[in-house]
């Protein structure tokens, strides 16, 4: 790294967030290993050993797994440990990425899902005996319906791409039982780049539509691309520009009236939960991200949860095996489901994930609403504080999110990337850049209702700062960060020459 | 800048024909947009192409560009540099890192193409609708 | 709310700064008919104590006191304190997906750790970042081998697991693919000889599971020649990954799609869990999922990023090789700091300690009058016994015991009802094997 120290570079008083620490030098697990180490011991064993060859023959045993790192517990730990501090997270600080909803994860969920009884329920066991999981499930679906207006739930769908392509794969059925499951899905081209991906395994064409000039869905051209080959409409709602689409009504009616549906992706549901029920608006289908919504932690990438809520015509579609209350008030899975899609992963969903959603819920309560209001609050406080000096390409009422441009500053030759990296020597992690595809240049921000007011306003000071930057010093800018461990990498070799593993 | 002999595509790919054959390559403001190339997918020897349709991408890091042909025919030859060597496309666009030969069914399809001063017009235009 | 860094005043001076008189104001471009007028009706709020109290009872009604023979895809093993208490570090728990690779080289690190482990266990050349489970994981590898022949045929295993091939079913409905099922030998193993080359050779893979569903390693070279005499594909499910520390790993396997709950993951009635497809290097741009690269910075240090992106659905969209993004990162790095811990001595001592419980069981098991092995194949820590009666009989007796029997084969192979599935594992105490045997032995000489 440069010989100069970070402060002499840029001058201190214009960093305020961020200090450099020090942080040790770490090689790969495999390059600590040297053999006869071992982290772990086990107990003895009961019963007599046997001989991997002898039991399995020569043709099925094998007798070494070579390159398998040999460590101690204490540099196992010291390796993590370290390898740790080399990450942002939020409990260090704020993730301003629009459509994620890096909100706080809350520590109790990690305790409860750990529990012995419920970490340790093996999915076949007999409902007699699992009575504790199947109410946990059960209770998580009456909130979710609550939630979101809706009539019937699964919670099998791993993730949120996986919710859509359960949906999808219901409107498939019902439209099919009705005699022609049709052929085409509409997408908005500002729709996550998941929304195309599900609908073609389900069997779909894409119709892309254009976004009007206000970056909403253009309703008024709806009812020409609603033919008769058209099964479903997928939409963000608040749209991924952080807009609340107001025409909703309008725009299901339209698909209504020609026997198409209206599914919507449920990844801005943080500016709706308790305030507005898609149920309500005129959705059939729609998928929820637990990751974002509902707290559980994204862990360096997931686990996530995508249950799926839809209207009652839709029931007899759901993924089989279906939970549900008997009239003795004991819970149980039901497997008899003839209408059903199948299955679209092995057992029930991603319990553990699906349990800190509940405790995350049962925290709330009817509060949630507040959560809500303070995500929306935060937003808007936000794009209050910078429209003064960021781009604002569409000026219509943000909600959870606000979406930036970086055209003035592109005049001085920075653009959203440089501006982005930059944040990360102020303290704070990117926020979405290059998308939606419909905005050139954006700065996607939603700080969700986890920011406090001092959080915000640091915020706002850094990304002022760095418009100020971009004029008077745009190099600083554009060859950010300058604080980290590794400046910025060679993705182009890396993708030129993939090395993918380590080798001895 | 654009060899005055070739020819042009609105999708800025450039072909140049020798009687039934012609090569083709991606014009060097494709290579600017694009980026760093990492990688390319070209159709195999044999195979057939049509006029106006995909038959190869053009990888950057971040961005998929699809090349479309402008000549309808058959596969002759493929350029062996570019699996092992794809930042040429970057280097020398016009010139070694062409991406294939055709066999071409119909020769007359290249006089619908651009000449040299019309695409350096085209281009031109499209930087400009960029920076607006 | 404890979760909510706001006092009223803070909320207060952001309103006016805004510059509207309150919340609501900022809630107008939903129409008036969709904006709730009444709470939501939901249970709590709890506080931090409550809630614990919620899920101690839940767990409390579940299958505490029980021993269970369970496997069937999900295997109960050790785990280490030492996993889940680094996995538990914000920096690991709460970051995001390293897009921004200068400053989640923890994670990014730790990613190609992970890919190197899945590599070294399977015996192939590349690993991903992981994907939902096994089940998922296969229907992606089984797609992928689609994409690689262009052929719309799929010979399945019926020894696969029946919830994977369900799993399969779904997806390939609508993209075109036919599913064919092959039998299984007296072995347990597929039955390779009821596939003539004409058959394979319409296939984009042969498919098997080892172990199988039945507890049985497969013939995994016999498969992968079959397969490749036709140009065909060979692609092999793991569901229990620790068997690798002792059995050959499916290295003439094309694609592997494992799953790697049996890595220190918790059973946890059915996830998260985390699956893993690996490959030979020629078919790494056809593979699914996320891809962590090794390269430099400009000073020439070494890092990690995500690469290989265009083959993902944020770039390619419709076009992508899978629709996944979010994956199962935080139990990809459990299983690598398991493997870690274990390390290469670990796992052999681990995997044989199940050889050996598993061989006691059946070697208990076969002195009851009537009770036999199923099948003659190789096996790793579970495996099939034909009962007198139907197990469901044996198995609701069972339970007035506190033991929870075998998995019922009859309720996915019809033409098993009396065969049950027995898993045994190093966390089965010998007391708690010689109980379960002497129950089984009682309950089968009462009549039924």
């Amino acid at each position: 790294m440069d010989s100069k120290s970070v402060e002499t570079v840029i001058p201190a008083e214009t960093i305020r967030a961020a200090r450099r620490h020090v942080s040790r030098n770490e090689n790969l697990i495999f390059e600590e290993s040297a053999p006869g180490k071992r982290g772990m011991e086990l107990p003895p064993l009961d019963v007599p050993a046997v001989d991997p060859a002898d039991s399995l023959g020569d043709a099925f045993a094998r007798d070494d797994v070579p390159g398998f790192p040999e460590v101690s517990e204490i540099e196992v730990i010291r390796h993590f440990t370290r390898l740790s501090t080399w990450n942002y997270a939020i409990d260090l600080g704020m993730y301003p990425l629009g459509s994620c909803t890096m909100k706080y994860n809350p520590r109790v969920n990690e305790f409860v899902a750990r529990l012995e009884g419920l970490a340790t329920e093996h999915p076949l066991q007999p409902a007699a005996v699992s009575q504790g999981c199947l109410r946990i499930l059960h209770d998580l679906q009456k909130c979710l319906l609550e939630i979101t207006g809706m009539e019937a739930v699964t919670l099998q769908p791993a993730a949120g791409a996986q919710g859509e392509l359960t949906g999808l794969l219901m409107i498939r059925s019902f439209l099919q039982d009705r005699g022609n499951p049709r052929k085409k899905v509409l997408i908005p081209d500002s729709a996550h780049g998941t929304n195309p991906a599900s609908a073609v395994i389900a069997g779909y064409e894409i119709q892309n539509i254009k976004s009007n000039d206000r970056g909403q869905l253009d309703t008024d051209h709806l009812r020409e691309f609603v033919t008769q080959d058209v099964a479903a409409l997928m939409l963000t709602n608040p749209s991924t520009l952080g807009v609340f689409e107001e025409r909703i009504a309008e725009i299901a009616a339209i698909l209504h009236e020609r026997g198409a549906l209206l599914y919507m992706d449920g990844a801005n549901m943080n500016a709706l939960a308790g305030v507005a029920r898609p149920g309500d608006f005129g959705v059939d289908v729609m998928h929820l991200n637990l990751h974002k919504t509902f707290s559980t932690p994204h862990g360096g990438g997931g686990p996530g949860a995508g249950p799926v809520t839809a209207k009652k015509f839709l029931e007899p579609y759901l993924p089989a095996p279906t939970v549900f209350q008997k009239e003795d008030g004991t819970y149980a899975l039901d497997h008899n489901r003839p209408k059903s899609i199948g299955r679209v992963r092995a057992w029930s969903g991603n319990f553990g994930v699906l349990l800190r959603a509940l405790a995350y819920t049962l925290a709330y309560g009817p509060g949630i609403r507040q959560a809500t209001e303070d995500a929306v609050l935060n937003a808007n406080y936000i794009r209050k504080n910078l429209d003064d000096l960021f781009d604002l390409p569409y000026d219509l009422p943000s909600m959870h999110e606000v979406v930036f441009s970086d055209a003035r500053q592109k005049k001085h030759g920075v653009n959203t990337m440089d501006i982005a990296k930059r944040l990360i020597d102020y303290g704070f992690h990117p926020y979405t850049t290059a998308f939606p595809l419909i905005v050139p240049g954006a700065m996607m921000i939603e700080p969700t209702e986890s920011e406090s007011k001092q959080e915000c306003d640091l915020f706002i000071q850094a990304l002022r700062s760095i418009a100020a930057e971009a004029e008077s010093n745009p190099e600083i800018v554009k060859t950010a960060p300058h604080s980290t461990r590794v400046g910025r990498l060679d993705e182009v070799a890396a993708a030129r020459k993939p090395v993918l593993r380590w080798r001895p | 800048m654009y060899p005055a002999d070739y020819r042009y595509s609105k999708d800025h790919e450039w072909i140049k024909a020798e009687g039934s054959t012609a090569t083709l390559g991606i014009t060097d403001y494709a290579q600017e947009q694009l980026g760093d190339v990492v990688f390319v997918e070209l159709p195999k020897v044999g195979a057939a192409v049509k006029a106006g349709a995909v038959f190869g991408t053009v990888e950057s890091v971040k961005a998929v560009s699809e090349i479309f042909s402008p000549v309808t025919g058959e596969v002759a030859e493929t350029n062996p540099l570019l699996s092992a060597t794809p930042e040429k496309i970057n280097q020398d666009p016009h010139g070694a890192a062409w991406l294939v030969k055709i066999r071409m069914t119909d020769p007359k399809e290249v006089s619908g193409l651009m000449d040299a001063s019309a695409y350096q017009q085209y281009v031109a235009a499209k930087a400009k609708e960029n920076t607006a | 709310m404890r979760y909510l860094p706001k006092s009223p005043s803070e909320r207060g001076e952001m309103l006016s700064a805004i510059g509207v008189a309150s919340i609501e104001e900022l809630f107008e471009s939903i129409p008036a008919e969709f904006r709730l007028s009444r709470p939501l009706r939901l249970p709590g709020p709890l506080s931090e104590a409550e809630i614990i109290q919620y899920f101690q009872a839940r767990a409390a009604e579940n299958s505490r006191g029980f021993t269970s023979f369970l496997g069937a895809g999900v295997y109960p093993h050790l785990r280490s304190v030492v996993a889940d208490s680094l996995i538990q570090r914000g920096e690991f728990l709460t970051s995001y997906t390293p897009y921004q690779a200068e400053f989640a080289q923890g994670t990014l690190t730790a990613i190609f750790e992970f890919q190197t482990l899945m590599c070294q266990l399977t015996g192939q050349e590349v690993a991903n970042a992981s994907m939902y489970d096994g089940s998922t994981a296969l229907t992606e590898a089984i797609l992928m081998a689609h994409r690689l022949t262009g052929r719309n045929q799929v010979l399945m295993a019926r020894s696969v697991h029946p919830q994977y091939r369900q799993v399969f079913a779904t997806y390939a409905r609508n993209l075109g693919i036919a599913i064919e099922e092959v039998g299984y030998t007296s072995s347990g193993q597929i039955d390779l000889g009821s596939l003539p080359p004409e058959k394979i050779r319409t296939a984009a893979a042969i498919v098997v599971q080892s172990p199988n569903f039945f507890g049985v390693l497969e013939n995994v070279p016999g498969a992968a020649d079959s397969a490749h005499a036709a140009e065909s594909l060979l692609v092999v499910t793991v569901a229990e990954a620790l068997s690798l520390g002792v059995a050959r790993p499916p290295a003439e396997a094309d694609i592997v799609a494992m799953e790697g709950q049996s890595l220190g993951v918790a059973p946890s009635y059915g996830g998260p869990y985390v699956g893993v497809v690996a490959t030979r290097e020629r078919f790494v741009r056809q593979m699914p999922g996320r891809l962590a690269g090794q390269t430099t910075d400009e000073d020439g240090n070494r890092g990690f990023v995500l690469t290989l992106a265009t083959r993902e659905q944020h770039i390619r969209r419709e076009r992508a090789t899978s629709n996944i993004c979010t994956n199962e990162a935080l139990f990809a790095l459990a299983a690598t700091i398991h493997l870690c811990l274990l390390g290469r001595r670990g796992i052999r001592e681990l995997a044989a300690q199940n050889l050996a419980k598993a061989r006691y069981a059946l070697g208990e098991l076969e002195k009851i009058p009537g009770v036999l092995r199923s099948f003659s194949g190789p096996f790793f820590n579970e495996f099939a016994v034909d009962f007198p009666r139907a197990v469901k009989l044996v198995n609701a007796s069972l339970l007035r015991e506190k033991i929870i029997g075998p998995c019922v084969l009859g309720a996915h192979y019809p033409e098993l009802t009396k065969r049950g599935l027995v898993c045994v594992t190093e966390t089965t105490p010998r007391a708690e094997i010689d109980r379960f045997v002497a129950a089984v032995r009682k309950i089968l000489e009462n009549p039924v």
